[in-house]
């Protein structure tokens, strides 16, 4: 089956709140080899102004993959899982992830461009905080191999 | 210590650069903090399958540590505007030997706005992600929001 066109514009319900926990952030901060202590040491994070350790630029992956797994569950969606790489990815963040923030995000399904048999998927998870104030956009885009034919 | 980002940096700098090791046990730590479990990260049997060279870090590990490179230069990770990759080659984590991924940040483009900085990664002498480019604020300039996580 083939990535079925009419996902592009088609938007996804809120994930349910992700509560930010401060050893989730230094368990992703130690995996990614980024041990600076606005990471790691809440204290090092209040002097540069945050209430708790600062999250990794790249943390918003965990909540990313929560979407992506929407999108994997679509059951017209043509995307099967081991017929996905990862071909890009962008963040563009309001503020960072702090340790205590509630994050809830949205995906979109924003383009579809094919290419021979593969079709190169972009969507957008937008994240929001418990205000509902924008935190971070993550972009991915998808390169989906064609089925066994 | 290096020159501050709001500091005078001209283009083609080099800000920071470090080589991180990987091993077998770092894709399975970043495979439990991440919450990525495709086996093709830990069971060569199953990249074998697939038709991969061996088994691979996880892109999103390749351009997490790559990025954490420049933090402590940055000071404050808060200031990153965008970050953006491309994934253009894996990196063959050997079983025994692992595998070395060298980073080099250096100035790309200097904006009032905007400082940009490109991201080179390489691992055994190839590049592994094309375009890493992170857009950081200037250290003068003030976040709209900075703290807003605190309450």
């Amino acid at each position: 089956m083939p990535v079925n066109p009419d996902l592009v514009g088609r938007a996804f319900p809120p994930t349910p709140p992700y509560l930010v926990g401060r050893e989730k952030v230094r368990e992703f901060a130690r995996a990614v080899f980024s041990d600076d202590p606005q990471h790691l040491d809440p204290e090092a994070a209040r002097a540069l102004g945050y209430g708790d350790v600062v999250a990794p630029p790249t943390f918003p992956i965990v909540l990313q993959d929560v979407t992506l797994q929407q999108l994997l569950a679509e059951p017209d969606s043509g995307i099967e899982l081991s017929r996905v790489l990862h071909a890009e990815q962008r963040f563009r963040y309001s503020r960072p992830i702090v340790a205590g923030d509630e994050l809830t995000a949205q995906l979109t399904v924003t383009g579809i461009r094919t290419l021979g048999g593969n079709a190169m998927v972009t969507s957008e998870a937008e994240m929001v905080d418990a205000a509902g104030a924008h935190v971070v956009t993550a972009t991915s885009v998808l390169l989906v191999g064609e089925g066994d034919a | 210590m290096s020159p501050d980002v709001g500091g005078p940096v001209t283009v083609g700098d080099i800000v920071a650069e470090r080589t991180v090791h990987l091993t077998r046990e770092s894709l399975v730590r970043y495979a439990g903090a991440s919450g990525d479990f495709n086996p093709i990260h830990y069971r060569d049997d199953v990249a074998a399958e697939v038709g991969l060279p061996g088994v691979l870090a996880h892109g999103m590990l390749t351009m997490g540590l790559a990025v954490g490179t420049i933090t402590p230069w940055l000071g404050d990770a808060g200031r990153i505007l965008d970050y953006g990759v491309r994934f253009t080659r894996p990196v063959v984590v050997d079983p025994a030997d692992g595998a070395d991924l060298h980073i080099v940040a250096r100035i790309g483009q200097v904006a009032d706005d905007a400082v940009r900085v490109d991201l080179t990664v390489t691992a055994a002498d190839t590049t592994v992600l094309g375009k890493a480019q992170v857009r950081v604020r200037p250290a003068d300039q003030p976040a709209d929001s900075t703290g807003d996580g605190a309450r």
